[in-house]
């Protein structure tokens, strides 16, 4: 398993565990980033943070220190 | 007594296009007490020609709240501020993001308030969208497609609505929970017989929600202390969301075709967010948007400016001269007149939002700041409330209310004022054109330009340090994580835009308007009182010890001085002296700051009534010369450069204006961080003025 934050660029990974203060971890859950969802790195801002995500269809930016508590297989 | 309908949805899934589709032009601002947020409500008939109060909610993403924009919604979702649950919930569901947008759907059909589906975007989703009949089937509920935009299936919608209120809704839970949860329910349960309906997904909501340093409201102490007791509150969280979804997935999923309306959105995307051109596309909006916040108001304010006076003259030409008429023309009229010159640029600052939040800019400017804002203990939705302080604080505090934590607004509430606002303009403008020519050059730059730019660079310097101490000090927080939905790009619909622009401008009139007329009339008389003796041509020279009487026009401008200097606010000048002195101010550049508390800009008329030119402008010849030539006891000059520089980084940083100071005491509810405010300014500003009087004296400067 590795962070979210280590995928590159378009690259696609399957969710395995998020981590994160509760009420964060809840929306990230609640958004429908569950373990066992398809997650994309769909780019990464201009200044290096935060990260796009690209879960069920939805996009969503997180940032990069959050994203390193999300555990993915790719 | 009228159904009550609520229209509640994520947020951009064209709710408040449905809303207005729904209620056309009648609609006003509810009154719900408690609630900091302004809710939107019409009248309306349901098809069978009954009756309803339709409640535009805030958009949410689910009942457990993370903004306090969210948590209105989820609170008079449940019934928690006053009589009762709605008695219908309308959803919006956006079409192309199906499921995310039916998991609130299915905590609402928990709770067990009757439900109806507007399927919306259902054009954008072409293939991808369901079959509403399938899908109502599945849900339990009427479904209605819909594109709020064209104005498609609104009738659909209204009878759906009218037949659903004549049936009962039991809760309904789509999936059993475990036996850990039942325990920790039935936990809750007991903690909240005394306080709470006995709706086994309001302690679910309770169970969801309540966390160690959440900032909801009104949860009673024995129902916080039941939730926080039991163990291992994520993995409940986990069982909870997944078994909504795994419902969702199986129940719901098969019926989402395959969709391609990203297309769009990732090539303009490739545009907006990329290194170069995304700044660059983010620069020139932010020109732009400036632009017309300065050139384009320009025209407006000045024609209201031009109407107010005529008003006034009028007054004057037609009542007797007197104090009534005195009271009216300068203080009932320019107190109304204060607040309307402020309406052109709020109400292009808010057509802007509009537009780049309902075309999904505004998500992709805080993506594209947010590293940038997060170093002064900021996020990204800061970026816009401290770029419209540019123009006028007062709708740059409102425009705060998009940012989820009460401490982030605050913390942005605390610096908006430091930024150039267009008031201080004037008076740069005056200081600067005085007391330094335009063929003063640094370089091959003109003086006068560099400046005008080092104050505006100084201003902004100055918000972002403060913001950065505020942060680690007084402000200090643990980082909340930032969670960012970046919609899809969609052409805003104008009227939506219009409409949005007009009821946020509408709060700003009630909530500050009010306070900044009461002020600005307050302000009047203290500069009007006690009257001063009449001057007769005889004593021109004993009255006025202190004003220059050779310099006077007439004897008209001779007495507004000497009413002036009299004045509770003109004995305040000279009271303050001793304090401004080290300044290098005297006391009558004091009655000039104590003036513009109204405003930063009267500033520059109090200066012309206290110099006894009369009524004048930053651009007056007269008042110039005489700036030039007034000089102190000891015959030294007053306006000097270095007074000048003291004076406008003592305006730059000093909180000088009862509107702002209005409106943040009613956004923050707090009088103790309003006069935070006031007092850091104020010693800021000092402080600074100081430093740059001494450091110009210790130069040689004098």
């Amino acid at each position: 398993m590795s962070p979210l934050s280590a995928l590159k660029p378009g690259q696609s990974a399957t969710v395995q565990q998020v981590e994160g203060a509760r009420p964060f971890r809840r929306r990230l859950l609640e958004l429908g980033l569950l373990p066992g969802t398809e997650v994309r790195l769909v780019k990464v801002a201009p200044l290096g943070d935060p990260l796009e995500l690209e879960v069920r269809g939805c996009r969503l930016s997180i940032r990069r220190t959050e994203a390193a508590a999300i555990g993915v297989d790719a | 007594m009228s159904l009550s309908v609520a229209l509640v949805g994520n947020p951009n899934t064209g709710k408040s296009t449905l809303f207005n589709r729904l209620t056309g032009l009648r609609r006003r601002v509810g009154n719900y007490p408690g609630i900091t947020v302004d809710l939107m409500e019409a009248d309306i008939r349901l098809s069978d020609g009954r009756p309803a109060t339709l409640v535009d909610l805030p958009g949410c993403y689910s009942l457990s709240a993370w903004s306090s924009e969210e948590s209105v919604a989820i609170r008079y979702m449940l019934g928690m501020d006053d009589d009762g649950t709605p008695d219908l919930v309308v959803v919006c569901v956006d079409a192309t993001q199906l499921l995310r947008n039916l998991y609130l759907v299915l905590q609402i059909q928990e709770l067990g308030i009757p439900t109806v589906v507007a399927l919306t975007m259902t054009d954008e989703a072409g293939s991808a969208c369901p079959d509403p009949t399938l899908l109502s089937q599945r849900l339990g509920c009427p479904v209605v497609a819909t594109v709020p935009r064209d104005g498609i299936g609104i009738t659909e919608l209204l009878q759906a609505v009218t037949d659903a209120t004549r049936t009962e809704a039991a809760p309904r839970w789509r999936w059993t929970p475990s036996d850990r949860l039942r325990d920790a329910l039935a936990s809750i349960r007991t903690a909240a017989e005394d306080h709470w309906p006995n709706n086994p997904a309001l302690h679910l909501w309770a169970l969801s929600s309540v966390s160690e340093g959440d900032e909801l409201q009104g949860i009673p102490a024995p129902i916080r202390e039941a939730v926080l007791r039991i163990d291992d509150l994520p993995s409940l969280d986990d069982e909870i969301i997944q078994a909504r979804y795994d419902w969702l997935d199986t129940q719901v999923g098969p019926l989402v075709g395959l969709n391609d309306a990203r297309n769009f959105t990732d090539k303009v995307d490739r545009v907006v967010t990329h290194p170069v051109f995304g700044f660059a596309a983010f620069l020139a909006v932010m020109f732009l948007m400036f632009q017309s916040l300065f050139a384009w108001s320009d025209p407006a304010i000045g024609a209201i400016e031009d109407l107010f006076g005529l008003l006034g003259s009028g007054i004057t030409a037609v009542l007797p001269a007197g104090l009534f008429q005195e009271f009216l023309v300068d203080g009932l009229i320019s107190g109304v007149g204060a607040v309307l010159v402020f309406l052109p640029q709020i109400l292009l600052l808010f057509f802007f939002i509009g537009l780049m939040e309902d075309s999904g800019y505004m998500a992709r400017v805080a993506m594209l700041m947010d590293r940038i804002m997060r170093a002064m203990g900021l996020n990204g939705k800061a970026f816009v409330p401290m770029l419209s302080g540019f123009a006028c604080a007062v709708p740059a505090i409102l425009a705060t209310r998009t940012m989820e934590r009460k401490r982030d607004r605050l913390l942005t509430m605390m610096v908006v004022p430091l930024m150039t606002c267009s008031a201080r303009l004037p008076v740069y403008t005056l200081v600067i054109g005085t007391l330094f020519l335009p063929t003063d050059k640094l370089g091959p730059f003109g003086v006068q330009g560099l400046l005008m730019v080092a104050m505006y660079l100084f201003g902004t310097a100055m918000a972002l340090i403060v913001a950065w101490v505020l942060s680690k000090t007084v402000l200090r927080a643990p980082r909340v994580p930032l969670v960012l939905e970046l919609p899809p790009y969609r052409l805003p619909r104008l009227p939506d835009v219009l409409r949005m622009m007009w009821s946020r401008t509408q709060t700003f009139l009630r909530e500050a308007g009010t306070v900044i007329a009461v002020a600005t009339i307050i302000l009047w008389a203290l500069l009007r009182f006690p009257t001063a003796p009449e001057i007769t041509p005889d004593d021109t020279t004993g009255m006025l010890a202190s004003t220059d009487v050779e310099q006077a026009m007439s004897l008209e401008e001779l007495q507004a001085a000497s009413q002036l200097e009299n004045s509770f606010g003109g004995r305040f000048g000279h009271f303050i002296e001793p304090v401004i002195e080290p300044l290098g101010f005297d006391w009558k550049i004091g009655v000039g700051l104590v003036g513009s508390f109204a405003a930063r800009e009267v500033f520059v008329s109090t200066m012309g009534v206290i110099y006894a030119i009369g009524d004048v402008d930053e651009e007056s010849t007269a008042l110039r010369e005489k700036m030039r030539t007034e000089v102190h006891a000891d015959g030294s000059k007053v306006w000097t450069p270095l007074t000048g520089l003291a004076l406008m980084v003592f305006f730059a940083l000093a909180s000088q204006c009862l509107s702002t100071l209005a409106v943040v005491k009613k956004e923050s509810g707090s009088w103790a961080w309003t006069g935070f405010l006031f007092t850091y300014m104020t010693v800021l500003a000092f402080v600074a003025a100081w430093m740059v009087r001494q450091g110009g004296l210790l130069l040689g400067f004098s």
